[in-house]
């Protein structure tokens, strides 16, 4: 191994690292109870890691949560940005997925189409 | 999918003897079942502090932290909690401490006042994936000497870092490195003391558990900053795990060049050897480390000659203990002003510490030093169990001595522990309740050093053994008037004319417990009493007859017929004269009806 082995080594194992550091500036929290994984939660869970992953997002983590009584409107996902009010979105697929990650996640600008409650943390 | 969780199950040594292996062969079989696999990962990590709470699983990215589980919890946290994104609230740590049940790490008072620098790697990766290691800023700091820095340059950055040695004596580590680097000679050696033998200390073990890469890279840095090629790790056969990891993570590094020859294509070599011991405390004063490293029978040499001339096989040698080799990456990657950034003036950085003993969370914890004793006890040891009143707390192990409560606000460090006649050591701390007989102690701690004395000098061989005998005596209320000045005389000769430090060391526990609780002692010699009702000559049981309901358990586990009654018939009777005051009647009593009290020793 060279020096610059070591350092390329680092580079990529550093990612799944990064999972386990807890201080993520950005927290998308997928609602994941029986009727959004009914309505395709799984998927769009999927598709949020994907589009992190493309991107190489490393202050970002994607967690879940149980369903919390908004059925009509499931998928429902959760935008936790620190210090900033969450942001809940509904009927998110995977298309308004990635669309959450590059406009609200990397901008900061909330699309206001999907919005369906904004509430202090 | 991709990854999205990734499951640390603590394997250190006290989870893994709480069966955290089955518990995480269940976490496998049920992620597996569920087709998790690839975005659940399962992770074996090394210690994560809390022992008493093992074993231990710690959820990321979240942060969840689950306690005292069993593969019958598994099911449950699979389906509930990964699938479902539910967490289980049952499962989690119910910290007393804590102003409302945890839902993560990060807010349990357990982990809030500890700054973990040493251990920040310990229960978070994977200490036999390299990777991991690498990942998490690993090699780095060798990479950077080999590439960057002068070996006089790291000596200099980890003298002027202020570090001292982790191992008990805390001698400041960059005059040790100084000391070997001027050594003229071709070939000088590297010593990892992992000989940890203090009664209820584990801070090695559980590093070289958790971070062995990060004990080799150390050393590593070290060989490169006094030119020496090769070294040796002493761990003793009783840490199995310990040994297992360092001899997967000697070969990994091996087989990516990062011991051996040429190591990163620099030209530098070094590589160490593993030596195990049998386990003799002395073993763990350097010279007597020394000879066991040659295959001779483990006793001190007469210094000087200090190992920094002539060490082992006669060369000169570089020792310092695991904690303080954990510390070397760090410094070297972020600084010696940095490292002063942390801790006290004069003892900087911070310190690993087990907790043991009458505290509520029991443990490896590591602050910075400076934190007070009350902060590190009843903060993050969560304070005394059963609503008990703080004795003592004793640091240092058999060298080391015991606090009591009024030097709680005592900010620890070399000095000021020092001051209060007993020493950092290596970071065993033993926590100790209202019904702890400080006599008694000091005697179990004087066993030991007798037990464990190598018996090459006299002081040590014999002064010990004297003072041991006293103390029985004292304890079975035998005490002479003149027996705590008798103490003294014989400590003072101890400490002046062993040859090495155990034995020098050895007095320390009786000399701080007749410094703090004198009056103990004299109760114990001129009324007889021991007023904590430990020392079992001096107390005897008594069966409260109003409150005795003749359930007849005590009368079933008493081992000699001391007790006699009819059950459904109370009271029953206990007939001291028969009665051994082994205390076994006391713990399975389910009314509380019986009783020590204080009984004038009989008289040979």
């Amino acid at each position: 191994m060279k020096l610059e082995d070591l350092r390329k080594i680092r580079e990529r194992a550093s990612k799944d690292l990064n999972l386990r550091k807890g201080n993520a500036r950005v927290q998308i929290v997928v609602g994941m109870g029986t009727s959004g994984i009914a309505a395709g939660a799984r998927d769009v869970l999927a598709a949020f890691l994907d589009e992190i992953a493309k991107r190489g997002l490393t202050d970002v983590v994607v967690t879940q949560t149980g369903g919390r009584g908004l059925a009509s409107s499931e998928p429902v996902v959760e935008i936790h940005v620190q210090e900033k009010p969450i942001v809940v979105y509904g009927n998110v697929d995977r298309e308004r997925a990635a669309r959450i990650v590059a406009e609200h996640v990397v901008n900061g600008q909330a699309i206001d189409d999907f919005v369906i409650e904004v509430r202090e943390p | 999918m991709k990854r999205r969780l990734d499951v640390l199950v603590c394997s250190g040594a006290a989870c893994a003897s709480a069966h955290s292996q089955d518990v995480r062969d269940e976490l496998r079989r049920q992620i597996a079942s569920h087709g998790l696999d690839e975005e659940v990962h399962v992770i074996e990590t090394g210690c994560m502090g809390p022992c008493e709470m093992g074993p231990i699983v710690l959820v990321y990215p979240e942060g969840v932290f689950y306690v005292r589980l069993t593969p019958a919890d598994v099911a449950e946290i699979v389906e509930e909690h990964f699938l479902k994104g539910r967490q289980v609230d049952r499962l989690l740590w119910e910290s007393p401490e804590a102003r409302r049940l945890a839902q993560k790490k990060r807010q349990l008072p357990f982990f809030e006042g500890q700054q973990k620098i040493v251990l920040s790697n310990c229960g978070r990766i994977d200490p036999e994936n390299l990777e991991e290691y690498i990942a998490a800023d690993g090699y780095a700091a060798l990479a950077k000497v080999l590439s960057e820095m002068k070996p006089d340059a790291v000596v200099a950055s980890i003298e002027s870092s202020g570090l001292r040695g982790r191992g008990g004596a805390g001698f400041p580590t960059g005059k040790k490195w100084q000391f070997v680097a001027q050594e003229q000679g071709e070939e000088k050696a590297i010593v990892c003391n992992g000989d940890e033998g203090d009664p209820g200390a584990f801070m090695d073990r559980s590093l070289l558990e958790g971070d062995p890469h990060a004990i080799l890279e150390g050393m590593a840095i070290a060989a490169y900053a006094v030119g020496a090629d090769h070294g040796y790790i002493y761990v003793r056969a009783e840490y199995p795990l310990a040994i297992q990891r360092l001899e997967i993570a000697v070969a990994q590094a091996r087989e990516a060049g990062l011991l051996g020859l040429n190591i990163l294509e620099t030209g530098f070599s070094f590589d160490v050897e593993l030596r195990i011991g049998a386990g003799a405390f002395v073993c763990g004063e350097e010279t007597a480390l020394l000879e066991s490293i040659e295959g001779k029978r483990g006793m001190p040499r007469p210094r000087p000659p200090y190992p920094s001339a002539s060490g082992a096989f006669n060369l000169p040698t570089l020792i310092n203990n695991v904690e303080t080799w954990g510390n070397i990456r760090h410094i070297v990657l972020h600084g010696p002003e940095w490292f002063r950034s942390v801790g006290t003036e004069k003892s900087p950085g911070t310190k690993v510490f087990a907790l043991s003993g009458n505290v509520c969370n029991t443990g490896l914890v590591e602050v910075p030093m400076g934190t007070t004793l009350r902060q590190l006890i009843f903060d993050i040891g969560g304070g005394i169990p059963g609503d008990k009143a703080f004795k003592a707390v004793q640091t240092g192990g058999p060298s080391g001595g015991c606090i009591p409560a009024k030097h709680l606000d005592t900010p620890i460090d070399y000095e000021s522990l020092k001051e209060l006649g007993t020493i950092m050591g290596s970071g065993g701390v033993i926590v100790m309740d209202e019904d702890s007989c400080m006599v008694n102690i000091a005697k179990f701690f004087l066993d030991f050093s007798c037990e464990e004395s190598c018996g090459k000098c006299v002081p040590c061989r014999i002064g010990v053994d004297q003072m041991r005998k006293i103390l029985e005596r004292i304890t079975q209320g035998q005490g002479h008037p003149d027996d705590l000045g008798r103490l003294h005389e014989l400590a003072d000769v101890i400490k002046a004319t062993s040859l090495c430090g155990l034995g020098q060391a050895a007095p320390n526990p009786v000399l701080s417990t007749l410094q703090h609780f004198e009056d103990e002692y004299r109760a114990h010699v001129e009324d007889k009493v021991c007023p904590a009702m430990v020392c079992r000559e001096l107390i005897s049981y008594e069966i409260d007859t109003a409150t005795c309901k003749a359930c007849d358990q005590c009368r079933k586990v008493c081992p000699v017929d001391a007790i006699s009654g009819e059950p459904g018939k109370p009271p029953y009777a206990l007939n001291a004269e028969t009665c051994i005051r082994c205390g076994q009647c006391q713990v399975v009593c389910p009314f509380d009806a019986i009783h020590k009290t204080s009984r004038q020793p009989v008289a040979d």
